[in-house]
C-alpha cells in the first residue's frame, strides 16, 4: 500500500492569496493513499523542507506530492530533500499550482478548485513513480563558442584562461563582429576598435582558442558534456598558412564591383576581400560569387601576383567534426531591413541611412575615411535629422515591440562627436521617450541637449520626401508644443531596430534551444538562469539573448563563460534518470523511435526475444541510455507502445488525466 | 485475366521459385471473394481474380514472408502502396517475396448493386462496362461504373510502385483520378459543432468488431494496445461510454503519416461507416503543412511526421487547423 504525503506551499502571498491552501491540503488528505497532507508558508525553506522531512520519518511515506511553484524552479531542492531524508529523489512529484495555478486566476474559488485538481493528478502519478538511479555520463573538455564578435571573443578569453579548451567558430571572414563596425562607444567614447583589435589579436593568439573562420555550423549531435559538432569550413580560395595578408592581391583584382558588407554597402570592395584592415584573421577570402576566374575562368590576377602562391582556385568546403563539452551561442543581431518603412525614403534617398550606416561613415577607416557626407553627392551635410525608434516599440507588426535599448545612447553620441567634428551642423532628434538607465547613461545624454545643444524634439517622423531643390524634406509631429514641423534636412539617420542574426533560427534548431517569438534565445530562467538556454549544455551570450549594449554583452560574456568552466571543470555529469526504455515483446521493429531521436540513442538490432511464450530472433530497439536526455519523442512515434519513458510512462501520464477528468 | 494469373502461379510453383502463392479465392458467395494461400497447384483452381477482389494482401505477407521460401503475391497498384509501407518499417522480408503486378478497373461494391434494387442476387458476372447480375427474381443490368467502391472513384492511379513482374493487363499509365480530398474538404467547411454531430453520428454505429484494425496494413502492431492490458487504453476503450471515438481517433493517430490511403477500413464496415475519412483528413493535412506526401511512394524517404526539418510548419499554425 502506498503511502503519500502532500505538502502544499503558500510561497508567501504568491499561491496563498488566490487558492486556499488549508483546503487544498485537506482535501487532497481525503484521496486514497494520501496519509499526510500539510500545508506551509515557504516549503522550499529549510524549515519547509524540514517538515517534509519529519513526515518521512513519522509516516513511513512512499511518495511525495508538493504542491508549490513549477517544476523547473523546485523540483531539484524537493528530489534533494527527499534523498536526504531517505527516500528516492524520483518518488517525488510536483503540483505546479502557481504558474499554472495561482499567477493565472483571480477567483479564490476556482483557482482552489483547480489547485485541488492538479494535486490530485499529482498523486495518480506518483502512486505509478518507481525509485531511480542517477548514472553517470564522462564531460569532453573543451567549448564551442558560436559567433566571433565582442560576446563570443569575450566569452572565448575567459573559458580559455580558465586552461579549457575553445573553438570560435565565425562565418564571416574575420572575427570582431557589429563591434568593430562602430566608430566610438557611450559612454566613454573611447574607440571601439582600440578595446575591441587587441581582444581579437590575444584571441588568435590564445594557445587555447581555436578560431574557425569563414565557417559555419552544419550539424550538432550528442547532449551537455558530450556534443558532437560538424563545421563546415567554407572554402576561401587562399592558403591561410602561405597567405602573408600583403593585401597586394585586394588591390590589384580586376573586379571590384560587389557591395561591401562590412561598410553596409556605402562602397564597394574586390572579389577577393578581407572585411577590414585589421581583420584576424589578415587573410582574404575569394567571394565564388563575384570573382571572374571562378565563374568563368578567366582573369587569374591575384594567383598571378600572389608571390607567397597562397591562392587556390580549386580549394573545396570542408566539413570537420570535433567534440564539446558546452556550447556557448554568440550570433549576435543585425538591423531589420527596413522595406515596410517607406515613410521614411530609406530605399529610395541615399541620404536616409541608418545609424550603422553613420557609424561607417563617421569611422576613420570608414569609406569616407570618417569624413560625413550626404551619400548622394559627397557634400557635408548642414542639418541632421535623427529618427528614434524605427521599428522598435513598434505595435504595427511592421517593425518589433521591443526596445532595442541601444539606440537612444547611440544616437546622443553620434550627435556629439558630429558637433565636435563639425561645429555648425544642426542637430534635431526626434524620440518617443529618451531611454537612459545605466552608469553614466543619463549624464551622457543630457550633455548633448545642454553643452552640444542637440534639439530633441518629442515627437514621430511621419514622412520624409526629397524636396525640389535636392534636400530632403521631413515632416513630423512635436506632441509637447503640439504642432505639426517641416524641416529640410541633408542627412536623415533612422536608429533602426536591432533583431536577432539571420541563421538564429537554424542554429537554435540544430542545438534543440529554444527562442521566443522575435527569435532571441530563451534563457531557462529570466532571472536566476539569465545566460543558460534551457538546453543543458547550451549557453547565451551576447544579443542573442536579448538587446544588450557592450558594458551588458561583456559582463553576460564573463557570466555564460563562468557557468560553461563550471561545467568543464566536473570530470563526470549526473544523468537524467527519466530515459527511454523498450519492451521488446512488444516492439515491430519499425524503427519509427531511431527516426524521432534527436539524440541517435536508439539502435536496432536482431536480438532473442522471448514473445507470447515463445522464443523468437527478430529486429527490435534498444535505448542507450547514457545518450537519451528523456525527451520522450520516441514515446509517441511508437504505434504498440513498446517505448516507454520512465519517470513519465504512459500509464502514469493517463493516470494524470483520469485523476483530472474524475 | 484469371487464368494468366493461374498459370503464371503454377509455372512459378513447379518451377521452385516460389513456395506458396498468396492470392484470392472464392468465398461463401460469388461476390465474396477472400484472401488465401495456395501450396499446390490443384488448389490454385480456386484462385479468382475478378471484380470482387478488393482485398489488399500486403499485410498478409508479414508472415508469409517469413515463412521458408519465396511467397507469391498478388499485388494491384493501390496494393503496392501499403507493400512497400510494410518494407519501409522492416516488416516484410522482400527478398523473400515474389511480386507479380495485377491491373484493376475499379473493385465493385455488392452494397451499391443491392441498392440499385437487385435482392437475392446469386452471381455478378462483368462484360466490359456491364455488370450482368443473375438474381434468384431474374437478371439485370447495370453499369459497371455505378457499381465501384468509392475508393476506386478516387484512384491513386495504374502504376505500381513495387513488382518482379507485370501480368500482361496492367495499365501503369492510368492517371490519378481528381477530387481525393472533396469529402475532407465538405467535412472542413462544417462548423465544429456540425462535424461532431457528423462523426458521433458516424461512430456511434461501431460494433467494436475490429474489422478496421484486423484488415489495416498499418495496423499491423505485434500486439496492438486496445488489446494489452499493460496499457490502460485498453480497459478504458473498453468501458468508456465514447470508446467508439477514443479507439478510431488513436487508431486515426497511430497510422497517421503510415496510411497509404488503401481504403480497406472502410471497404470492411459491416457498419459502413466513412472511416478513411478520418486518415485522409491526415494525410490531406500533411500534405498541406510539410508538400506532398504518399505514404509508401518508396522505401527509403523519411516520412514528414517523423522527419524533422527547419522548414516545418510551427505548430501554432496546425493548431489553428483544427
Amino acid at each position: 500500500m502506498q503511502r503519500i504525503g502532500v505538502f502544499v506551499c503558500h510561497c508567501g502571498t504568491n499561491i496563498a492569496a488566490t487558492v486556499d491552501v488549508k483546503r487544498v491540503a485537506e482535501t487532497l488528505l481525503k484521496e486514497p493513499g494520501v496519509v499526510h497532507a500539510e500545508d506551509y508558508q515557504y516549503m522550499c525553506s529549510e524549515a519547509g523542507q524540514k517538515l517534509i522531512g519529519d513526515a518521512i520519518k513519522e509516516k513511513q511515506l512512499t511518495g511525495i506530492v508538493v504542491c508549490s511553484c513549477s517544476p523547473r524552479m523546485h523540483e531539484n531542492t524537493f528530489r534533494k530533500a527527499a534523498e536526504r531524508y531517505g527516500i528516492n529523489p524520483y518518488l517525488v512529484e510536483i503540483a505546479n499550482i502557481r504558474e499554472q495555478c495561482s499567477w493565472i486566476h483571480k477567483d479564490k474559488e476556482e483557482a482552489t478548485e483547480k489547485a485541488i485538481i492538479l494535486g490530485r493528478a499529482a498523486v495518480a502519478k506518483v502512486m505509478l513513480n518507481a525509485p531511480l538511479q542517477a548514472g553517470t555520463s564522462p564531460v569532453t573538455k573543451r567549448a564551442l563558442v558560436i559567433g566571433g564578435g565582442i560576446a563570443g571573443i569575450q566569452t572565448a578569453l575567459d573559458i580559455a584562461d580558465a586552461g579549457f579548451e575553445v573553438d570560435i567558430v565565425e562565418r564571416t571572414p574575420s572575427i570582431g563582429g557589429r563591434m568593430s563596425q562602430l566608430d566610438k562607444t557611450f559612454p566613454t567614447l573611447d574607440c571601439a576598435a582600440c578595446i575591441l583589435t587587441p581582444k581579437m589579436v590575444e584571441a588568435n593568439a590564445h594557445e587555447k582558442i581555436t578560431l574557425f573562420t569563414w565557417s559555419e555550423v552544419e550539424k550538432v549531435g550528442g547532449f551537455v558534456g558530450d556534443f558532437k559538432v560538424d563545421i563546415r569550413k567554407k572554402a576561401r580560395y587562399v592558403d591561410m598558412d602561405k597567405c602573408t595578408g600583403c593585401g597586394e592581391c585586394q588591390a590589384k583584382c580586376p573586379n571590384k564591383k560587389t557591395p561591401n558588407e562590412f561598410n553596409r554597402g556605402l562602397n564597394n570592395r574586390s572579389a577577393i576581400y578581407t572585411p577590414f584592415a585589421q581583420a584576424i584573421p589578415n587573410v582574404p577570402v575569394i567571394d565564388k560569387n563575384a570573382c571572374t576566374y571562378l565563374k568563368t575562368g578567366k582573369c587569374g590576377v591575384c594567383a598571378k601576383i600572389c608571390k607567397a602562391g597562397a591562392i587556390n582556385y580549386e580549394a573545396q568546403d570542408e566539413i570537420i567534426t570535433r567534440e564539446y563539452g558546452a556550447i556557448v551561442v554568440a550570433t549576435g543581431f543585425d538591423t531589420i531591413k527596413l522595406d515596410k518603412f517607406n515613410e521614411y525614403g530609406y530605399n529610395t534617398n541615399k541620404d536616409v541611412i541608418t545609424s550603422l550606416e553613420l557609424e561607417r561613415l563617421m569611422n576613420a577607416a570608414g569609406p569616407t575615411g570618417g569624413h560625413v557626407v550626404r551619400p548622394s553627392n559627397g557634400e557635408d551635410p548642414k542639418t541632421i535629422v535623427f529618427v528614434q525608434c524605427v521599428g522598435s516599440r513598434d505595435t504595427t507588426c511592421r517593425g518589433k515591440t521591443y526596445c532595442s535599448k541601444i539606440c537612444c545612447m547611440y544616437t546622443a553620441k553620434q550627435a556629439m562627436l558630429l558637433k565636435d567634428h563639425y561645429p555648425w551642423l544642426d542637430i534635431h532628434v526626434f524620440y518617443i521617450d529618451v531611454r537612459t538607465p545605466g552608469k553614466n547613461f543619463d549624464e551622457f545624454y543630457r550633455r548633448a541637449v545642454e553643452e552640444y545643444d542637440v534639439d530633441y524634439i518629442k515627437g514621430q517622423v511621419g514622412k520624409v520626401s526629397e524636396a525640389e531643390n535636392g534636400r530632403l524634406l521631413v515632416q513630423a509631429s512635436d506632441l509637447l508644443d503640439n504642432r505639426q514641423i517641416k524641416m529640410e534636412a541633408d542627412l536623415v539617420v533612422l536608429a533602426t531596430a536591432i533583431e536577432p542574426n539571420e541563421g538564429v533560427r537554424r542554429i537554435a534548431s540544430m542545438l534543440t534551444a529554444s527562442i521566443d517569438t522575435n527569435d532571441f534565445l530563451t534563457e531557462a530562467h529570466a532571472k536566476l538562469r539569465p545566460v543558460e538556454s534551457p538546453t543543458a549544455g547550451i549557453f547565451l551570450s551576447g544579443v542573442c539573448q536579448g538587446p544588450k549594449d557592450i558594458p551588458e554583452t561583456v559582463a553576460q560574456a564573463g557570466a555564460a563563460a563562468s557557468k560553461v568552466i563550471g561545467l568543464l571543470s566536473k570530470d563526470h555529469l549526473v544523468t537524467n534518470p527519466c530515459t527511454a526504455k523498450c519492451n521488446q515483446v512488444y516492439c515491430n521493429g519499425c524503427s519509427n523511435c531511431e527516426k524521432v531521436c534527436p539524440y541517435g540513442a536508439i539502435s536496432y538490432d536482431e536480438q532473442m526475444v522471448i514473445r507470447f511464450g515463445a522464443r523468437e530472433t527478430t529486429r527490435v530497439a534498444t535505448v542507450n541510455t547514457a545518450l537519451c536526455q528523456g525527451c520522450g519523442a520516441c514515446t509517441v512515434a511508437c504505434p504498440s507502445g513498446a517505448m516507454d519513458l520512465q519517470g513519465f510512462s504512459n500509464r502514469q501520464i493517463l493516470a494524470e488525466v483520469d485523476a483530472i477528468c474524475r | 485475366m484469371q487464368a494468366e494469373l493461374i498459370a503464371r502461379a503454377k509455372a512459378l510453383l513447379a518451377d521452385g521459385t516460389v513456395a506458396r502463392v498468396l492470392g484470392w479465392r472464392k468465398g461463401d458467395t460469388d461476390f465474396n471473394a477472400e484472401p488465401a494461400v495456395f501450396e499446390t497447384a490443384e488448389s490454385l483452381d480456386e484462385f479468382v481474380y475478378d471484380g470482387f477482389c478488393g482485398a489488399n494482401l500486403s499485410k498478409y505477407m508479414i508472415k508469409n514472408s517469413k515463412l521458408e521460401g519465396k511467397t507469391l503475391v498478388f499485388l494491384k497498384p493501390c496494393d503496392t502502396y501499403s507493400f512497400n509501407q510494410l518494407i519501409k518499417e522492416n516488416r516484410i522480408n522482400r527478398d523473400n517475396t515474389y511480386i507479380i503486378a495485377v491491373g484493376c478497373y475499379g473493385k465493385l461494391d455488392i452494397n451499391k448493386i443491392k441498392a440499385a434494387g437487385n435482392k437475392a442476387i446469386l452471381s455478378v458476372a462483368e462484360e466490359g462496362a456491364t455488370l450482368k447480375i443473375h438474381t434468384a427474381y431474374g437478371d439485370a443490368e447495370m453499369a459497371r461504373e455505378e457499381a465501384v467502391l468509392d475508393r476506386c472513384k478516387v484512384c491513386k492511379g495504374g502504376k505500381h510502385v513495387v513488382y518482379d513482374e507485370l501480368a500482361s493487363f496492367v495499365d501503369e499509365e492510368k492517371p490519378a483520378a481528381e477530387g481525393r480530398f472533396d469529402e475532407v474538404k465538405k467535412l472542413e467547411a462544417m462548423k465544429p459543432e456540425e462535424r461532431f454531430a457528423f462523426w458521433q453520428g458516424e461512430l456511434s454505429r461501431c460494433i467494436r468488431c475490429n474489422a478496421c484494425r484486423n484488415v489495416c496494413p498499418a495496423c499491423s502492431c505485434i500486439k496492438c494496445i486496445f488489446d494489452n492490458n499493460n496499457y490502460d487504453a485498453a480497459q478504458k476503450v473498453n468501458t468508456s461510454s465514447f470508446e467508439e471515438q477514443m479507439f478510431h481517433i488513436i487508431r486515426a493517430w497511430h497510422v497517421a503519416g503510415r496510411c497509404t490511403d488503401c481504403g480497406e477500413c472502410s471497404r470492411v464496415c459491416p457498419e459502413n461507416i466513412p472511416l478513411h475519412l478520418l486518415n485522409r483528413k491526415f494525410i490531406s493535412d500533411i500534405n498541406e503543412f510539410y508538400g506532398e506526401f504518399q505514404a509508401g511512394e518508396d522505401t527509403t524517404s523519411r516520412a514528414p511526421l517523423t522527419n524533422f526539418t527547419t522548414d516545418d510548419v510551427e505548430p501554432s499554425i496546425v493548431k489553428e487547423r483544427g
